[in-house]
């Protein structure tokens, strides 16, 4: 498989910042952690925009910087795509020589990706006559991701591309992005301080924190870890539900949601009923009840499942994962003890009982 | 009032001396304007004191200096006779040299400001989209510092147009070679020929009024703004 092997170190007053990680390139990386954890400047030195006096950059079999040998591949012949918080569109061309701009630059052998494919897959078409100055952020941003497609890169960043736009336009771009992943075979680092907005995207993560990695490998993998200190929710996100307020019962301190039909509930919500929330289930928060539903139970949600697959935890050997179907792919995380008395199958109907957790 | 009998020579002579003027300061202002812009130099605040000192500076001295560097052993003008067997002083190349000193900060402030204006970050976004740095100064910075162009050239060739001081302690007033427009008036005055002068006058004012006007129009409608 190919790898991107990074390792930089540099000392800005107050900042240290020393990363070194190797990733798969395929599917999209996400480069997590807060702000100031040193995301972007990883991603300059990845881009090339910046170079730290002693860098390794080695994408696949290319090396990009090596500083112990002198080499460093300028920006302009690393074939990366960038896409930047704010669109960097220039306002001098139209959307459509905007759109041509790296696509013209790059070796027509090398061209991977064709204009009516990114076009029709960004929801451009209607754009093309627009000036730039009068596309809101969202179209802007759309047409940035494009123009950094159709260079035809060999790896595409993207820095924080919604961290301008308001939730709405972020709901609006956030399905494109994840088309982009399915359709073109091009590896992303995508940086976000924002678990939302990795959570529905990322295959794999690189957490950053002060400047160093403290953890990096699958999603599964980072998320299910439980000795990262001062992450969010360190387990292992089991499903993510778009879910629509019911109702507040106030007087348990609560808010039902509906999910399919089904109603769940979970710590009250200062959202109106009928406001759509993005509900997460954390697999350490979810059990299993073989046999029918329970009759009574503390647990306030139940859902009827279909055992999809069983795999044993990769973070942890006393623990077993399970895949469910719940109308939405739903992950448990159960002892193994209790895996063995249930005696879990692939296609056994099972009840899931877990607490919700609002992510908005 | 009829045209008097009268000597054309020192119009046509500013014109070229002002575009020729330009043209220089564009290729020689346009590097500095762009260092100036993204140089985190510590000389930057040295260089750009240096390049303002002509707005400050009375023409009689800036032209007094140049007058001794243009000179056959000047610093100018002796690397210029070495090169090319003649002098510099009162001659049109001279004359060109010393209004390229005299006119730099009017080509090169405006241009700063449009390459500050542009920033970085277009320029990035083009390299990354494969763009050499070459390729993006020109594709992406200099359209998007069109403004900044217009502004230079119009100052560039409206404030050579003007100059007195510096032509006269540096060209002479030789009819034709370096006897430009606002000494041909001076001339006039002095022999009290005031429809000669007034004609000069003129063609000055009318002209200089017609491009400001032209160049404010075409800057409102140019389609670029830069924030």
């Amino acid at each position: 498989m190919k790898r991107l092997d990074a390792r930089f170190s540099i000392d800005y007053p107050g900042f240290h910042f020393d990363v070194a990680f190797t990733v798969p390139l395929e599917g999209t990386t996400a480069v997590f952690g807060s702000s100031g954890s040193g995301k972007t400047t990883l991603l300059r030195c990845i881009a090339g925009l910046i170079r730290v006096p002693s860098g390794f950059l080695q994408f696949d079999q290319a090396v990009w910087q090596d500083d112990a040998q002198g080499i460093f591949l300028p920006v302009e012949q690393r074939r990366v795509g960038v896409v930047f918080q704010e669109a960097r569109l220039f306002p001098h061309l139209t959307v459509t020589q905007n759109l041509k701009y790296g696509m013209k630059r790059s070796n027509p052998s090398l061209r991977r990706i064709d204009f009516a494919h990114v076009s029709e897959l960004l929801e451009l078409e209607s754009l093309f006559e627009r000036r730039v100055s009068n596309l809101s952020g969202g179209e802007q941003q759309r047409v940035a991701i494009g123009r950094a497609l159709l260079a035809s890169p060999q790896l595409l960043l993207m820095d924080e591309p919604l961290a301008f736009l308001d939730q709405q336009r972020k709901k609006e771009i956030l399905p494109f992005i994840q088309r982009l992943n399915r359709e073109l075979r091009i590896p992303v680092l995508y940086v976000s301080h924002d678990l939302q907005e990795i959570l529905p995207l990322a295959n794999h993560v690189v957490l950053l924190k002060e400047g160093k990695v403290a953890a990096t490998g699958s999603i599964q993998e980072v998320f299910s870890r439980l000795d990262l200190p001062g992450l969010v929710e360190s387990n292992v996100v089991g499903a993510i539900l778009e879910t629509r307020i019911m109702e507040h019962e106030p007087q348990f301190g609560l808010t039902r949601v509906e999910f399919l039909g089904q109603s769940l509930f979970l710590p009250q919500q200062a959202l109106p009923p009928g406001a759509p929330l993005r509900v997460q289930i954390l697999s350490r928060d979810v059990s299993l009840v073989v046999g029918g539903p329970p009759a009574t139970s503390s647990a306030l949600n139940t859902l009827e499942a279909t055992i999809v697959e069983v795999r044993n935890s990769p973070g942890d050997q006393y623990a077993v994962e399970v895949k469910l179907d719940v109308g939405c792919p739903l992950l448990a995380m159960i002892t193994r003890k209790s895996f063995y008395q249930l005696r879990l199958r692939p296609g056994q109907k099972v009840h899931a009982s877990f607490k919700a957790v609002a992510l908005s | 009032m009829t045209v008097p009998d009268m000597d054309w020579s020192p119009l046509w002579l500013t014109m070229q001396l002002a575009g020729v003027t330009v043209i220089v300061l564009l290729l020689v202002g346009t590097p500095i304007a762009w260092w100036l812009a993204f140089t985190r130099s510590r000389f930057r605040t040295l260089v750009e004191a240096v390049v303002a000192l002509p707005i400050v500076l009375p023409p009689t001295v800036l032209g007094f200096y140049l007058l001794t560097a243009l000179g056959p052993h000047g610093l100018i003008g002796g690397a210029w006779k070495d090169l090319t067997g003649s002098a510099l002083s009162f001659t049109f190349s001279g004359l060109v040299i010393a209004s390229a000193f005299y006119s730099l900060p009017f080509v090169v402030q405006p241009l700063h400001g449009a390459f500050e204006a542009v920033g970085k970050k277009p320029l990035e976004a083009a390299w990354s989209l494969g763009a050499s740095k070459l390729d993006a100064f020109f594709t992406v910075a200099s359209p998007m510092a069109v403004r900044g162009y217009l502004s230079a050239v119009v100052l560039g060739f409206a404030h050579t147009l003007g100059e007195f001081g510096v032509v006269l302690m540096v060209g002479g007033n030789i009819p034709g070679v370096t006897k430009v427009l606002s000494i041909a008036i001076y001339d006039h005055v002095e022999v009290l020929e005031y429809t000669q002068a007034h004609f000069l006058s003129a063609v000055l004012l009318i002209f200089s009024f017609l491009v400001l006007t032209i160049v404010y129009t075409a800057n409102r409608r140019l389609p670029i703004h830069v924030s």
